[in-house]
């Protein structure tokens, strides 16, 4: 069953699996980097205002509902075969649960810690960058976690259109009826999903303050 | 040092939180605003540093109009200690404290240096510096909470209902240290709270706040209690405000001799006989056994409050919680060195009364 | 749009089948979720075992559970089992932490307050601890319904039914129109669905909104 994964003939040239690899993680994460780049500052800014609240609902809603397989379909018959209909796709699908956790994560703040940090005199700007982020990373992370997980996953829709990735394995596997090579696809994301997450776990130790941690496990030494 | 002239708050909905205030807060004093909620208070301290702005009206800090300054740097010069403390959660008790020597430009190490000096300034140990505010208790995060508002040394503190959310026993320690700090570094003080006995405890001057914004009375704690200006304000410092009275009475009450006894003694006991340990601080009272017997600890009434010599009240109270009726008196070590009577007290309660002590 | 008045009855079709492969599975996939986030709400051993095993489930690519299911159970690649299966999978692994997490967040005191008036555990569950947990639980509901009927167009890539068909068809053809339609028809089914959930909501928990 698993003997295509572990021929070693696989595991070089051009098509092999390494080259696979690298390509899912490549989009994967410029793929996280731009929904991010768009939904934080979004969600943050709706999250400290208050205002647009149901913008943001109701806009993650409808994205969320978005079939990601023809999203890319549309965007290559738009725009022709490549690497920008699956970034088009992927990063529709990774929006929503950044937007939403950083929206969540900047509401849930304590107000009695932001009616604080105003009353010590922090700018607008500071109450948001030093007090409201900081302490909504943890939400910020848990969506972005979430995108991360969904957007390996579904990168494996791209190579449908032809791109590249571990989705080759499974419809190239399907298209010859070999199982052992849609098997290595799916067992290979999976993999992958789950060291990214534990990369990002990692990430998140490193920039989230030991104040946030929930009490018990806390700092104490 | 603090004026609020004709100040009206009506908020977006009609309701009006404060109405037509006009009061000053005298520099180095402790002023209390006090009321019910939805009187006001919280709102008229809030105005001072712009977390809310007035309706109509002016505030003058220091003579100066607050309108006229950007709000942040006004709040900079402002200390603000607040219900819960609202500590950063993100960050260590010595960065919390920190905070506003940042802002206002410090070098990190002079604001560190400055934020280590304050933690041992409220009562807090310098290895409390690198905690996060979770793993302190609600008391000590409090004590964070003002030495936060310390931090740039501004002369105007407020603190809107800071020790409410701490229990009884931490809420006194807290207000004895809140006096002790006072006596030390001599701000002006504007506090918030609902309870009657912590503004008369705290205040060298207590404004009443009476439901829908308006100001029924602003005055010393004694005036509050010998006259209140309504019935609000009557009712509002309670029925027993005339007991309350006493607290402020430091009037000298004659001291009785008593028959003491030492545990293990053998003694006859006559009337009331108050057993003593060997530093002769008090234990128990003996009472109705004939003959000659042993003073046993099992054998003894538990006594009432003791009298240190303080005000009258706790002179009244020590003599009306005690079993003998006979209130005991203590020094500075704990020991006794005599009783009172409650008529003695009611005695040197008239007594300054007619040399016009108490305020009419 | 036009494609969907020029053809009606294949719309209705593809409709008809899209709804029972992505409802099915909320439905079998709540009913199992159920017991398992009672059983996670209750125990640290077995929170511990089901989350990470469902976060690992996560992981697995639709399409891949959807080509890997019939070698498993010994199907044809065609049948609609193939579907239903992996979104079973998915709606119990999302349902499980919903439900869980809505039960550990009813009142202590309530749950003293019932055990104080003789409820047994069983009774209680039915009676309070679950209808409290209603609204979080049906939150929880409405996500797993809407990406299930997202999701099930990947079902199409291997030949399967539902709008799918219209975006790989759409595709071989190169007709935009086809695509739209099958993805206006995914996300006006989404938005229906869960509005439908949303008023289910409301009504079976009119506790909820009062006192607002």
């Amino acid at each position: 069953m698993f003997g295509w994964l572990f021929d070693p003939a696989h595991w070089s040239g051009t098509t092999g699996i390494p080259v696979r690899l690298l390509e899912h993680l490549g989009y994967t994460l410029l793929t996280l980097l731009i929904a991010a780049l768009i939904a934080i500052p979004l969600g943050a800014f709706v999250g400290h205002t208050g205002k647009g609240g149901f913008v943001i609902v109701g806009l993650s809603n409808a994205l969320r509902a978005l079939p990601t397989t023809a999203v890319l379909i549309l965007v290559v018959l738009w725009a022709g075969l490549g690497d920008f209909p699956v970034y088009v796709a992927l990063v529709l699908l990774a929006i929503p649960p950044i937007m939403a956790g950083t929206y969540a994560g900047v509401r849930a703040v304590d107000p009695v810690t932001v009616d604080a940090a105003r009353g010590v005199g922090m700018r607008e700007s500071g109450v948001l960058l030093q007090v409201e982020i900081p302490n909504a990373l943890p939400l910020i992370y848990g969506g972005f976690r979430g995108a991360a997980l969904q957007v390996v996953a579904t990168a494996t829709i791209a190579a449908y259109t032809g791109a590249g990735g571990l989705g080759r394995l499974v419809f190239d596997g399907l298209a010859l009826q070999d199982f052992g090579q849609m098997l290595a696809g799916a067992v290979l994301v999976a993999l992958l999903a789950v060291l990214v997450d534990l990369g990002f776990a990692g990430l998140q130790r490193l920039t989230v303050s030991p104040g946030l941690r929930p009490v018990g496990t806390g700092g104490k030494r | 040092m603090i004026e609020f002239r004709a100040v009206t708050k009506r908020f977006e909905d009609g309701t009006i939180a404060v109405d037509e205030l006009d009061l000053a807060v005298e520099a180095g004093t402790i002023t209390v605003f006090v009321g019910p909620s939805g009187c006001g208070k919280t709102t008229s301290l809030r105005m001072v540093n712009r977390m809310i702005d007035p309706t109509s009206g002016t505030i003058l800090v220091d003579g100066k109009d607050v309108l006229t300054v950007d709000p942040p740097t006004l709040r900079r010069g402002i200390g603000y200690v607040i219900q819960q403390a609202g500590l950063f959660p993100h960050r260590t008790v010595l960065d919390n404290i920190a905070t506003v020597p940042l802002l206002s430009g410090w070098d990190k190490r002079k604001a560190r240096t400055r934020a280590a000096e304050l933690l041992e300034i409220v009562g807090l140990d310098a290895n409390f510096g690198k905690r996060y505010p979770a793993q302190l208790s609600g008391g000590q995060q409090q004590r964070v909470g003002v030495a936060r508002a310390l931090a740039a040394d501004p002369p105007v503190l407020l603190m809107d209902e800071p020790f409410s959310a701490v229990d009884p026993v931490v809420r006194e320690d807290l207000q004895n240290e809140l006096l002790r700090l006072q006596a030390e570094l001599d701000k002006t003080i504007v506090f918030v709270t609902h309870d009657i006995d912590e503004a008369l405890k705290l205040g060298d001057r207590v404004a009443v706040f009476q439901t829908g914004g308006h100001l029924a009375q602003y005055a010393k704690p004694t005036e509050l209690l010998a006259a209140p200006a309504n019935d609000f304000v009557a009712s509002f410092v309670g029925r027993d405000r005339g007991y309350r009275t006493l607290t402020f009475l430091h009037a000298e009450v004659p001291v009785h001799p008593v028959a003491t006894a030492k545990i293990g003694e053998r003694i006859t006991v006559e009337d009331w006989t108050l057993a003593v340990d060997e530093q002769n601080r008090p234990k128990g009272w003996l009472s109705g056994v004939d003959g000659e017997v042993e003073v046993r600890e099992s054998d003894l009434i538990s006594g009432g409050s003791l009298y240190d010599g303080s005000t009258l009240r706790s002179a009244l109270d020590a003599a009306l919680s005690s079993p003998s009726a006979l209130g005991v008196v203590v020094d500075e070590a704990g020991a006794v060195t005599g009783v009172v009577r409650a008529d003695d007290v009611i005695q040197a309660l008239a007594k300054a009364r007619a040399a016009g002590e108490v305020p009419k | 749009m036009t494609w969907i008045f020029e053809n009606w009855e294949r719309f209705w079709e593809v409709t008809a089948v899209h709804l029972r492969l992505s409802v099915v599975p909320v439905l079998i996939g709540f009913v199992l979720a159920v017991p398992l986030g009672w059983w996670a709400s209750r125990s640290q051993t077995a929170r511990a075992v089901l989350f990470p095993f469902a976060n690992v489930l996560f992981t697995i690519p639709s399409i891949a559970l959807i080509v890997i299911t019939p070698v498993l159970i010994g199907v044809k690649i065609l049948d609609e089992i193939n579907v239903i299966v992996p979104l079973t999978v998915y709606t119990v692994a999302l349902m499980i932490r919903s439900v869980a997490d809505a039960l550990s967040a009813v009142p202590g005191n309530v749950i003293a307050a019932a055990n104080a008036m003789g409820y047994r555990p069983l009774r209680r569950f039915l009676t309070v601890d679950f209808p409290l947990a209603l609204p979080v639980t049906i939150a929880g509901l409405r996500v797993a319904t809407v990406s299930n009927i997202s999701m099930v167009s990947v079902g199409a890539l291997v030949g399967l039914g539902g709008y799918g068909q219209l975006f790989t068809e759409g595709y071989q053809t190169d007709y935009t129109g086809k695509v739209l339609a099958g993805l206006i028809g995914t996300v006006v089914l989404a938005v229906l669905a869960d509005g439908l959930l949303l008023l289910i909501g409301r009504l079976l928990t009119p506790w909820a909104r009062a006192g607002r």
